[in-house]
């Protein structure tokens, strides 16, 4: 009974800790922000952790890999697996309220919500996306794809400020 | 603190550690197969990394080059794990380079680096040169049509790890096809200029598309889940559409045109050659290196 409870208290601390591990390409994001952290379990005395890319080829996911195992280890946890799971792909369903904030605030349009795409059409606006900067509704896409594999370059058509929108996916 | 919804029962685990693995010759030969080719086209695309037309389309053609790169891991690294699985006797007879002493366990980096020619399993259609912009466009779409619907399939199969792989990266799919079925048009209902490329491209392109449908041993119906010829008739359809918005001649006037074969099974045109020196020099002459 005693060792259950200890266990739930480790696992709220790991999590905590875990938690405060952030995206190397996206610094304001944290990995719990993202959605990609699905699962944190102790089995026996090893830490078992999950995560999820959010882009296949997503090359931020060893360093966040790297970055879980030192959060841990600095913390005085030993034996740590991190594991990778696919399916359910990750969606941008799954980011946070806050991280979505924490996005606009840093000047990159979060993400709308997934339902709002349905099939555009060849060459027409998949979405509305509000510039992160002056709120304009007035925007447009200039790219698909930007500098990273989750984000699309628009530009705002009143401010005229380019801004990176975290594509929803 | 929010930690999203865990794990349903239904989630598939991707490290295969807790699906059955269950190992036999055409699974290798189809997640080669799937891997090689993803590898190969991202090779050739990323060449356009510091060359693209635009800056923007630059970044949009390394993007789709790192997509694939990350799909073929995926492939690469669950076809290790079956042949590593397997008995030594099968390590043995995936055709590695014998003089590549350093190579006991098969890896990601191993399948990538150290198989000669022969060996590859891609589609020819990836293989050929990167021409210029209109081809790469042009291949890039024939390509990327016909593995949305692929994957489409792949995703309902019955082994589970490469189930999830196609469902992770259909959604990128989705944006490679969007992107070159609007490039398609685009530069064929563009300028003279532009049009005659995009004919010219055509004529280089066309003839490597017969092989998607043709079914190596490893795609028997009974391997991949579904008859892959049955993927045909809807890629015909798509591409007639885009064709036409673009001004292209449709797929039906180019009935009579011989296909080329013989990429599925190791036999390719000379370009892969070329290809696998380069992007496998360092590695040959530097074994084990990192970096």
């Amino acid at each position: 009974m005693e060792s259950n409870i200890l266990k739930e208290i480790s696992l709220l601390e790991i999590r905590r800790l875990l938690s405060a591990v952030c995206d190397p390409e996206i610094p304001v994001l944290t990995i719990a922000d993202l959605g990609i952290l699905r699962d944190v379990k102790i089995v026996d005395e090893t830490i078992e952790v999950t995560i999820t890319p959010t882009y296949t080829g997503c090359p931020a996911m060893d360093m966040i890999t790297m970055n879980i195992r030192l959060a841990l280890i600095e913390h005085g946890y030993k034996n740590i697996e991190i594991k990778s799971i696919l399916s359910p792909a990750w969606t941008t369903d799954w980011m946070t309220v806050e991280g979505k904030e924490k996005l606009k605030a840093y000047g990159i349009a979060p993400p709308n919500p997934t339902q709002v795409v349905c099939e555009p059409k060849l060459f027409a606006a998949a979405e509305a996306i509000q510039c992160p900067l002056c709120n304009s509704w007035h925007t447009k896409l200039i790219s698909q794809f930007g500098s990273t594999a989750c984000k699309a370059l628009h530009q705002c058509e009143d401010c005229r400020e380019p801004f990176d929108y975290f594509k929803c996916h | 603190m929010n930690i999203p919804t865990i794990i349903d029962s239904k989630e598939r685990l991707a490290d295969a550690t807790s699906s059955p693995i269950t190992y036999s010759e055409n699974k290798e030969a189809l997640l080669l197969h799937l891997a090689d080719t993803t590898l190969i086209l991202s090779q050739r695309n990323s060449a356009w990394c510091g060359h693209g037309p635009i800056l923007e389309q630059d970044i949009a053609i390394t993007n789709i080059s790192l997509d694939l790169l990350g799909q073929a891991r995926n492939f690469y690294q669950y076809a290790a794990k079956i042949i590593n699985e397997a008995t030594e006797l099968k390590v043995a007879a995936v055709n590695f380079d014998t003089s590549a002493e350093t190579l006991k366990e098969a890896s990601e980096d191993s399948l990538a680096y150290l198989r000669t020619e022969r060996a590859f399993k891609n589609l020819l259609l990836v293989e050929q040169p990167n021409g210029d912009w209109g081809q790469t466009i042009l291949r890039q779409y024939l390509f990327s049509q016909f593995q949305y619907l692929l994957y489409l399939q792949l995703q309902q199969n019955g082994d589970q790890q490469l189930a999830a792989v196609a469902e992770k990266a259909i959604k990128e799919v989705i944006y490679h096809v969007r992107w070159s079925s609007e490039w398609v048009i685009r530069l064929g209902d563009g300028t003279q200029e532009s049009h005659a490329r995009m004919l010219n491209a055509l004529d280089e392109l066309w003839p490597y598309t017969g092989e998607f449908f043709m079914p190596a041993e490893y795609e028997s119906t009974a391997s991949i889940g579904f008859e892959l010829n049955s993927l045909k008739l809807p890629w015909l359809e798509k591409v007639t559409e885009i064709f036409e918005a673009a001004t292209l001649p449709s797929p039906k006037s180019m009935e009579a045109t011989f296909m080329q074969t013989g990429g599925k099974t190791g036999n390719h045109s000379e370009q892969l050659g070329f290809i696998l020196a380069e992007m496998q020099y360092l590695q040959r002459t530097y074994p084990n290196s990192v970096w």
